[in-house]
């Protein structure tokens, strides 16, 4: 035996024990998960990643909803999209996904939630809170009716001069004067009222906002001060004293998650490009568990049915193949957790299916081999010419693949689908494994057994298959 | 030695069967759903499909009355497995959040109690809907145009790659019809819907379905220097023979995974795996017994020109 395929078996069983080493095992010693230095540091490890379709969750898809004929300000997309995660982080839920996708959208994506239409909203709403000044002429009653109505106000915010003049002119006695709006705020967050433990949301002006504040405050004692949130009146509390240091809360019937859900969208201010659901999806989490747990079976079944096949069929080289497709199995495994590689249903589909289209490349081989010992070529050249002259097939085969996969890939953006993502690069990565240990992997095994026992084989033909 | 390429119009005459087979599948389609040759699912032309899981039995009827209630006229409410399962699949038109949230309350109060953890809802704008379809179109004619191109490339010192290129592409197309055919004939039987998977499975089969081509093309082109005096087609039906345990190989062992898959693997990629599998199938068919005939009739009245003018 050649010094060379000594070496390479050997390199290949080193291989081999890290490989199972790293999948197999479920905790990884720190050192070992620091060298993975391309993944996000805070998140290094070597864990399988699911995606939605199985470990549950929702995806939300968002567009910007410009007025026609306004210009999208790439600039504005990226603060939104900060925005939308800082909502989103605010949560407190893990890993949730937040990108802009092609120059309009924004994709979001939070695994494992569990209540996917409160998550909407905090994601989509903008909150406009705004501290208003009743119009002098309309009375308590009247406003109460107003906050228990739920009626929407009109305020002056946002409106410029001219509009003033007209509103005013149009509808003086109801037009609610903003004194200051949520864009001063310094902080908001949830608390609960000492006395009645009732969750209310606190809230700190920035400096300058807090002068002001405290000098409305102390110019208006014994008058009313709205809090109005989205152009709804949520309380109306009398100013019983000036409020120097900036700091108010809002009461109103809130639950502890509708709170929260308003302190976020305070903090967090209003989105620059209004976003508008184009489609949302909410998988249950258990239905994911159910997928993963059948995908695994089938898996299971399939991956049998394939090696029993190779060995029955091939024999001896059917062995050699099996072996070669054991590592193919633990480096693709290996693979979607060193990069990581986010495993969805169609792409365990898509691995599964790579390791049924995995041994082509050694049938291929294999049937060439034969040929080649029907002509009455030796063991070992005939081994050696049905690699050398199947290269071409399996090279060509496998490039028709991997451009098929990349068409997928690139495609699979404009479906909004990480589904069809995920498939295409299982697919990708078995099919380049595959290079590797169909070939590289089979031919020094064959090597190895015909250059130990390589006699024995020759008067038993049988253990080939001929 | 069997004489394979000699049976092509039996091959060609089932290759026609199957193809006006598939087209009536299509055109029943057609009638039965407005116009859809393809029941189209949500994601290329918007709506929701909901994936509901309820606590106990439930009634359908109960279940349409509350989507009517909140102004969706015209869901259409499927069981989905079995009796027990308590599993129902509604589509109806585009939903917004508070939409959804509306229904599923209405279902818990009215219907029965809706296990959200094994439940799955999915809604898609219009707009977008018709925007992915349009990407969907250009993916499958780059796909068709990439492998044209590449087997035009792999063949070019054969004389008349083109011919190798163009018969690929008939087999990709019959391929094609034919597992369009029978995802026609599953909407119209089983309700199957084509959906972003159908689209990926659809690309997948058009990879995967030069792949014998390349193979036996492969072994034409080594076979025609080594075996000089004999005719076109018996080089041909030499290079089908030689390779044609290969073909059959391979595809069984495709194939154990994916029957594998329809047999043991979730609910909702059957129809991507079964599309995937009539696409190999019918591949092998369409590369050995349409592409390797074809070309093979395409050569010889080429031969046949050139001896007569020969002769004269």
């Amino acid at each position: 035996m050649e010094r060379r395929t000594i070496i390479s078996f050997v390199l290949i069983l080193l291989l081999t024990a890290m490989a199972i080493y790293g999948v197999v095992s479920q905790q990884h010693p720190a050192w070992l998960t620091n060298l993975l230095f391309w993944q996000p540091e805070a998140s290094r490890n070597l864990d399988f990643q699911l995606g939605l379709d199985l470990q549950g969750g929702l995806q939300v898809l968002m567009v910007a909803d410009l007025p026609a004929g306004q210009a999208l300000d790439s600039q504005a997309m990226e603060t939104a999209r900060r925005i939308v995660e800082k909502r989103v982080n605010a949560l407190g839920l893990t890993e949730p996904v937040v990108q802009i996708q092609g120059t309009e959208r924004i994709v979001v994506e939070i695994p494992g939630i569990e209540n996917p239409a409160q998550a909407v909203d905090t994601i989509r709403e903008t909150a406009l809170l705004e501290f208003v000044e009743p119009p002098s002429n309309v009375s308590l009653e009247m406003i109460y009716m107003l906050q228990t109505t739920q009626t929407p106000i009109s305020t002056t915010y946002g409106l410029t001069a001219e509009q003033l003049q007209a509103q005013s002119a149009l509808t003086e006695t109801m037009l609610f004067k903003t004194v200051m709006t949520g864009a001063d705020l310094a902080n908001a967050f949830v608390t609960r009222e000492s006395q009645t433990s009732q969750p209310v949301v606190a809230i700190e002006f920035q400096s300058g906002a807090a002068d002001l504040f405290s000098e409305y405050t102390s110019s208006h004692l014994g008058k009313n001060l709205c809090i109005v949130l989205d152009k709804l009146i949520i309380s109306c509390p009398r100013i019983d004293s000036a409020i120097p240091n900036g700091k108010a809360t809002i009461q109103g019937s809130f639950t502890y998650e509708t709170a929260n859900q308003l302190a976020v969208q305070l903090q967090y201010g209003a989105l620059p490009i209004p976003l508008k659901i184009e489609s949302y999806k909410a998988i249950g989490p258990s239905l994911g568990a159910i997928s993963v747990e059948k995908s695994v079976r089938a898996g299971i079944v399939g991956l049998a049915v394939v090696f029993l096949f190779m060995l029955i069929y091939y024999r001896l080289n059917g062995l050699a193949a099996d072996l070669a497709l054991g590592l193919y199995v633990v480096l693709n495994l290996l693979l979607y957790k060193l990069v990581p590689v986010t495993l969805t249903l169609p792409g365990i589909a898509g691995f599964l299916l790579s390791v049924g289209m995995a041994v082509d490349a050694n049938i291929l081989v294999f049937e060439r081999m034969k040929e080649e010992l029907r002509h009455g070529r030796s063991l070992l050249r005939a081994a050696e010419a049905g690699f050398s002259r199947a290269w071409t097939s399996v090279r060509d085969s496998n490039i028709a693949t991997l451009l098929t996969c990349a068409i997928l890939f690139i495609f699979g953006d404009a479906f909004a689908a990480s589904l069809v993502k995920g498939f295409a690069i299982t697919l990708a990565v078995g099919t380049i494994i595959n290079l590797f240990t169909a070939l590289v992997v089979t031919r020094t095994l064959i090597r190895v057994a015909f250059g130990s026992f390589g006699n024995w084989v020759q008067k038993h033909s049988w253990v080939l298959g001929l | 030695m069997l004489n394979f390429v000699q049976r092509r119009r039996l091959f060609f005459t089932i290759a026609g069967i199957l193809i006006a087979l598939s087209f009536v599948a299509l055109v029943v389609s057609a009638i039965l759903f407005e116009g859809q040759a393809l029941r189209i699912s949500i994601d290329f032309k918007g709506g929701t499909l909901f994936i509901l899981h309820f606590t106990e039995p439930v009634e359908e009827s109960a279940i349409r009355e509350v989507f009517v209630e909140n102004g969706h006229i015209s869901p259409i409410v499927q069981r989905l497995g079995a009796a027990d399962d308590n599993s129902w699949q509604v589509r109806t038109r585009f939903a917004d959040t508070e939409e959804v949230q509306r229904i599923l309350d209405g279902l818990d109060a009215q219907v029965g109690a809706v296990d959200r953890a094994l439940s799955n809802w999915n809604t898609v704008e219009p707009t977008v809907g018709a925007e992915v379809a349009q990407q969907a179109a250009l993916a499958v004619f780059v796909a068709a145009l990439a492998v044209l191109t590449f087997i035009w490339y792999s063949f070019r010192k054969v004389p008349h790659p083109f011919r190798y290129g163009v018969v690929s592409i008939v087999a990709m197309l019959v391929n094609v019809t034919i597992t369009l055919g029978f995802f026609a004939l599953m909407g119209i039987l089983q309700g199957w819907e084509a959906d972003a998977l159908f689209l990926t499975a659809v690309l997948t089969v058009i990879g995967f379905s030069v792949q014998d081509v390349i193979v036996v093309f492969d072994r034409i082109r080594e076979n025609i220097p080594r075996h000089r005096g004999e005719s076109f087609e018996m080089i041909v039906n030499r290079s089908v023979l030689e390779t044609v345990h290969r073909s059959l190989a391979t595809q069984l062992n495709a194939m154990f995974v994916m029957i594998a898959i329809l047999l043991f693997g979730g609910t909702t990629i059957k129809p991507f795996i079964a599309v995937m599998l009539v696409g190999m199938l019918s591949e092998t068919f369409t590369s050995l017994c349409v592409a390797v005939p074809l070309l093979v009739v395409w050569e010889e009245r080429d031969h046949r020109h050139s001896l007569a003018r020969a002769a004269a």
